[in-house]
């Protein structure tokens, strides 16, 4: 059935599909309506779950551990601050090996206060244990809902997973989504089969003191366990498409790639803007493409290292910063191809921050930057602060 | 010492945790002076260790520690309203 939605609806409903057994969230502006629509559903009964209602996002986090410590499934949702605080929470649920998952409305950190859409929250979430995807749309949002509970309650995997959404762009823009029937959800998604839970009549102890000569073991686990969600990530969308026609390219979304000579690489409701470029820009006969980072962690650097090696220049535009240094992809794609024979430039565009808008024409000008380098071999600089108003900014970045 | 292979999917043990003996931490020893005592017990309640017991409070027996678990943290000394509670260095005993 196809419906009008917003992405935070499309999480709702996603979360209504996925059937968890308890779910715990805390409002926060511009997550707050994936709270009020879940309590909707509670109060008419189209959703059968335990809604756990707490104080704090912190709390949230710990009722879904707690009841996913018991083997059930469990859901919760926030944004930013909301995220921040739950921060601490996170690394237990990974540590403890629960596949707690969650809708993450991506939303600016203040202050400056804001609540328009920019990348760090999820950023500063990178080494907690957890799986991120990034979706462009609220259709992917609802997708990568049903996909991402598959992943993480994989005996192989047993991780907890975020799927982040843009603010605004995806939280309350309505958008035509095809809502899956319930018994194909259902067929795709059996009940949460725990490998180890809490029983009250064994009592167990979890979570507990190791000495140093076992917590290196514990972390790899954890490790090999990520290492595992790469070919989960892949096998689940390509069974996600037969059952339900849909794919979004598993670990890093390509979009005419294929020939491509100077591809734009980056996450989130953009992709859809460059998307659009890239198509305009080969109806000039210009090869251009989009790779859109869909999956952060893992990180993608194999797909990452294959496209770079049939291109000749890779611009990144990120809605973070990672003070100190550069755009947090930027930083990362640098990583993966240092110990490879490949050397092509790469450069940094830092762009839309706290919901600054991205239009065509910004990503037609850093199109056309990128040619020259990619022609050239050349790069001017590293790292660009696009559209950032120093007095003299050209017309193509206001 | 276990390889990766053979532990647990995340740390979990069976042992009740009455068998880890709190008590081998303690520097400071809490002694009760009985005389002093005027039978409040509430260093029976803000002992975070419920280390202290109290048999009964209606007959006003003293409260009697259990050493094997008290930490020697030194808060029912603190609460008490009579000073009934000295710590004493565990070397000095
Ligand atoms: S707090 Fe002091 S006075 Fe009160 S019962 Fe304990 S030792 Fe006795
Ligand atoms: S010293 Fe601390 S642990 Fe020991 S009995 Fe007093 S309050 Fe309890």
């Amino acid at each position: 059935m196809r419906k009008v939605v917003t992405g935070n609806m499309a999480a709702a409903i996603g979360a209504k599909l996925c059937k968890p057994d308890v779910i715990s969230a805390y409002p926060i502006t511009p997550q707050t309506t994936i709270v009020e629509y879940i309590a909707d559903f509670v109060a008419d009964g189209s959703l059968k779950t335990q809604y756990v209602k707490v104080e704090s996002e912190h709390s949230a986090m710990a009722a879904c551990i707690s009841a996913s410590n018991l083997g059930v499934r469990t859901f919760t949702a926030t944004s930013s601050h909301g995220l921040l605080l739950m921060h601490e929470m996170l690394g237990w649920a990974s540590g403890a090996r629960l596949p707690v998952v969650m809708v993450n409305v991506n939303r600016a950190i203040g202050p400056p206060w804001s609540v328009w859409v920019d990348h760090l929250d999820a950023i500063m979430q990178r080494d907690t244990g957890w799986i991120h995807i990034f979706a462009e749309n609220n259709q992917e949002v609802l997708d990568s809902m049903i996909m991402m509970y598959k992943i993480c309650e994989d005996h192989d995997v047993l991780l907890p997973g975020m799927i982040h959404e843009d603010a605004f762009y995806l939280s309350h823009t309505s958008e035509p989504v095809d809502i899956p029937d319930q018994s194909k959800v259902d067929e795709f998604l059996p009940k949460y089969k725990a490998l180890v839970k809490m029983d009250l009549d064994n009592p167990l102890g979890f979570g507990s003191l190791v000495m140093p000569d076992n917590y290196m073991e514990f972390r790899y686990k954890i490790a090999l366990a990520m290492d595992n969600v790469r070919e989960k990530i892949i096998e689940v969308d390509a069974d996600f498409k037969r059952l339900f026609g849909r794919s979004y390219g598993g670990m890093l979304d390509l979009y005419r790639c294929e020939d491509a000579e100077y591809v734009l690489l980056g996450a989130g409701t953009t992709a859809s803007t460059v998307r659009e470029v890239v198509d305009e820009l080969r109806e000039q006969g210009k090869k251009v493409g989009l790779a859109r980072l869909r999956v952060f962690r893992p990180f993608p650097y194999e797909e990452i290292r294959k496209l770079a090696r049939s291109v000749k220049a890779i611009g990144v535009f990120e809605r973070a910063f990672a003070f100190g240094y550069m755009g947090p992809f930027m930083a990362e794609i640098g990583g993966a191809l240092y110990n490879t024979d490949i050397r092509i430039p790469i450069k940094d565009y830092i762009i839309g921050l706290g919901g600054r808008d991205v239009r065509t024409k910004h990503i037609h000008a850093i199109f056309n930057d990128l040619e020259k380098i990619a022609n050239s071999g050349k790069l001017d600089k590293e790292l660009k602060w696009f559209g950032l108003n120093d007095g003299n900014r050209p017309e193509e970045e206001m | 010492m276990k390889t990766y292979q053979e532990i647990t999917i995340t740390p979990i043990n069976n042992v009740d945790s009455r068998a880890v003996k709190t008590g081998a931490w303690r520097t400071w020893r809490p002694v009760l002076i009985p005389e002093k005592c005027i039978h409040c017990y509430k260093c029976w309640k803000v002992c975070p260790d419920v280390a202290i017991s109290v048999e009964s409070p209606e007959e006003k027996s003293l409260p009697v520690w259990d050493y094997d678990y008290c930490k020697g943290c030194g808060l029912c000394a603190f609460e008490c309203p009579k000073d009934a509670i000295e710590m004493q260095r565990e070397v000095d005993q």
